[in-house]
């Protein structure tokens, strides 16, 4: 496959993904934006149900199928729509060009393969090389992620969930690819573990020149290995910058409210200050805002009105009508989901 | 390993002395004369009492049942009443009979419902699903001996394809497995299904597609063995069933195995016949069960590692 060797590998946009269900169609995603360059990382914020998983899935076509339907948008992939491709076509790119970890390392491996045929058998799929060229790989894989080789025929049950999840990482890199995708890669994992791994894919990420998408419902994490953050809400972006833009000039309420109901030993209440409700229904259309009804600063207008995407320097835009009265010279608006 | 076969073979015994006490007492019980029935209705009590003593019937029932485990433990399960013919010597005569139809109509059940439940599983309520277990639900319900004998009206009277009994031809033993099999071919399609629908949603199975494997692979390989691990605990308990079940299959389509003699013996009042043949069966089945645990462990690692053999 020859590919342009442009400096984007993702350019996602305006996706939207529904999940046609027999009670109602449920908006997953609504309008989704991504731009991302070669060796950097993204970190995808929100809360559970925000469309999160539904964004990467996409972007490896493994949504569902039924109830899960892509309705709209293009998925770039260094310059090609990869919506358009045959199934066949796509195969192809699934753990070679773009690979995913999932969340629970102890149901994402087989428990009747030994580890060490499920990561040769990536690389047996995606390059051409005799079974040993293929078994001498996959053991080196297990050497990289800190996994001593003669672990090679044990099987996955018989690893901690940590080691597992080093695991699924050595899987996913196994045919050094462009993009990995990591779906809250250390939620299962005690916080000691957590460290160790996102140390791991910091590492290997460097050391293969991989671009990361890294989604999270936890701050602290994205902070420790991202270099730009979208924060999401019910299916689309809310605000995104570079992780100083949203860690130190916070501006969406819906972020402020993320940073808030981090526990804080500086300023340690009596109460944490979560945010008030919990996500809307997802087979709802808005008019306007849709966090109206948690935000703290809403004014009528966000109920009618879509807020617009308001940009505040070249790296940062939020999406919210409490910035609309920026000087117009310093923002450039465009209507969300266009 | 070897220390739990061995293990299992020694439980056996009590499954063994119990299955003998109960049939023992339950044929012994049952109304009728056996003396009686072996002189005919002619012959005078004189003659009567002459062979009810000879069978030892004036003994009670405690007396015979001790006499003929003490017997039995020495490998003497007696004899017929009404041939020469020892119980081990009947019983292995028929035997392969009967093993070779529960093999056939387990095979029959295999080869269709495993397929059948596999596409039914990924292809779930599509068309071939919903057909498939409209027939699923069909097996489950026809009672055996009637499918015997419809199968018999259309095969053998009507088209006069195959033989309605017997055992001479090779292709005798087509229906009367098709009929033996059929509600363990119906249950297996369910299972096979119900099995493989709760792996595909596991995320080792999005794994496994995220890896960019064909749907083959991901389907044979890394679902269906997980998938298999319940279906093969139940095809073991169906090829008991299929013994037990054999005794209906094999009266209809006058199958010589075990299972007619067994229900000739009771007609005839053979009592060490009927009895030595359900301990010999209890037996079969008991090794038969044994094998399917090791089979079992073949396939589950987790399993295998408990014994001792994970290495190597």
């Amino acid at each position: 496959m020859h590919r342009s060797n442009s400096e984007i590998i993702l350019d996602m946009k305006n996706l939207v993904v529904d999940y046609e269900t027999d009670d109602g169609i449920v908006h997953a995603v609504n309008g989704m934006n991504i731009k991302l360059n070669r060796k950097q990382s993204l970190g995808i914020v929100g809360e559970t149900g925000a469309g999160k998983t539904t964004t990467a899935l996409s972007i490896l076509r493994l949504i569902p199928d039924p109830p899960g339907v892509i309705k709209n948008g293009e998925i770039f992939l260094e310059g090609e729509d990869i919506l358009l491709y045959p199934e066949a076509k796509m195969r192809k790119l699934r753990g070679s060009y773009v690979s995913m970890i999932f969340q629970d390392p102890m149901t994402s491996l087989n428990p009747v393969l030994t580890v060490g045929e499920q990561i040769s058998e990536v690389i047996r799929v995606h390059r051409k090389a005799d079974s040993e060229d293929v078994i001498r790989k996959a053991k080196e894989m297990l050497e990289v992620v800190g996994i001593k080789s003669d672990r090679y025929n044990d099987f996955p049950y018989q690893f901690s969930g940590g080691m597992k999840q080093r695991i699924v990482i050595a899987m996913a890199l196994a045919c050094y690819p462009k993009l990995l995708i990591a779906d809250e890669p250390t939620t299962a994992l005690d916080v000691t573990i957590q460290a160790q791994i996102l140390e791991v894919m910091k590492d290997l990420k460097e050391k293969f020149d991989t671009s990361l998408i890294l989604i999270t419902h936890d701050l602290g994490v994205v902070a420790e290995i991202c270099d730009i953050v979208s924060v999401v809400y019910a299916g689309s972006i809310i605000e995104h910058g570079t992780l100083r833009d949203i860690f130190k000039s916070t501006k969406h309420p819906y972020t402020e409210g993320l940073f808030n109901s981090l526990p804080n030993i500086n300023a340690r209440a009596e109460f944490l200050k979560p945010i008030p409700g919990s996500m809307p229904d997802p087979t709802q259309v808005y008019t306007g805002c849709a966090f109206y009804e948690r935000c703290k600063y809403a004014v009528d207008k966000c109920n009618a009105v879509k807020p617009p995407k308001i940009w505040l320097n070249d790296t940062h835009y939020v999406v919210c009508h409490k910035y609309d009265d920026i000087e117009l010279t310093q923002k450039e608006v465009e209507n969300n989901g266009m | 390993m070897l220390k739990y076969i061995m293990k299992r073979i020694l439980m056996l015994l009590p499954v063994l002395i119990g299955v003998s006490f109960i049939v023992f007492f339950i044929v012994n019980l049952a109304p009728g004369d056996p003396a009686r029935i072996i002189a005919g209705v002619e012959t005078d009590e004189e003659t009567v009492e002459r062979i009810r003593e000879d069978l030892g019937f004036n003994k009670t029932v405690v007396e015979r049942y001790g006499i003929y485990m003490w017997k039995a433990l020495q490998g003497d399960l007696g004899t017929s009443y009404y041939s020469n013919k020892t119980v081990i010597e009947a019983f292995m005569e028929r035997i392969p009979n009967t093993l070779l139809l529960g093999f056939w109509s387990v095979v029959f059940g295999l080869i269709i419902s495993m397929p059948v439940g596999i596409i039914s599983a990924i292809k779930q309520y599509s068309i071939f699903d919903n057909l498939g277990m409209v027939l699923a639900l069909t097996g489950i319900s026809i009672p055996s001996f009637w499918l015997g004998i419809l199968a018999i009206l259309l095969f053998s009277l009507k088209l006069q394809l195959l033989p309605s009994g017997g055992n001479e031809f090779w292709y005798s033993v087509i229906l009367p497995s098709i009929t033996n099999g059929t509600q363990m071919m119906a249950l297996m399609t369910r299972m096979t299904r119900s099995s493989m629908l709760e792996v595909i949603r596991q995320d080792y199975i999005m794994t496994a597609r995220a890896k960019g494997l064909d749907e083959k692979t991901v389907v044979l390989k890394h679902a269906l063995r997980n998938a298999l691990i319940p279906v093969v605990t139940t095809a073991g308990n169906f090829l008991i069933m299929m013994i037990g079940s054999a005794v209906v299959t094999e009266t209809i389509f006058s199958w010589p195995g075990v299972g007619r003699l067994i229900v000739e013996s009771i007609s005839k009042r053979d009592l060490n016949m009927v009895v030595g043949c359900v301990i010999l069966i209890t037996f079969i089945i008991s090794i038969i069960n044994l094998v399917i645990d090791l089979i079992y462990v073949l396939i589950d690692p987790k399993i295998r590692s408990s014994y001792g053999i994970m290495k190597g």
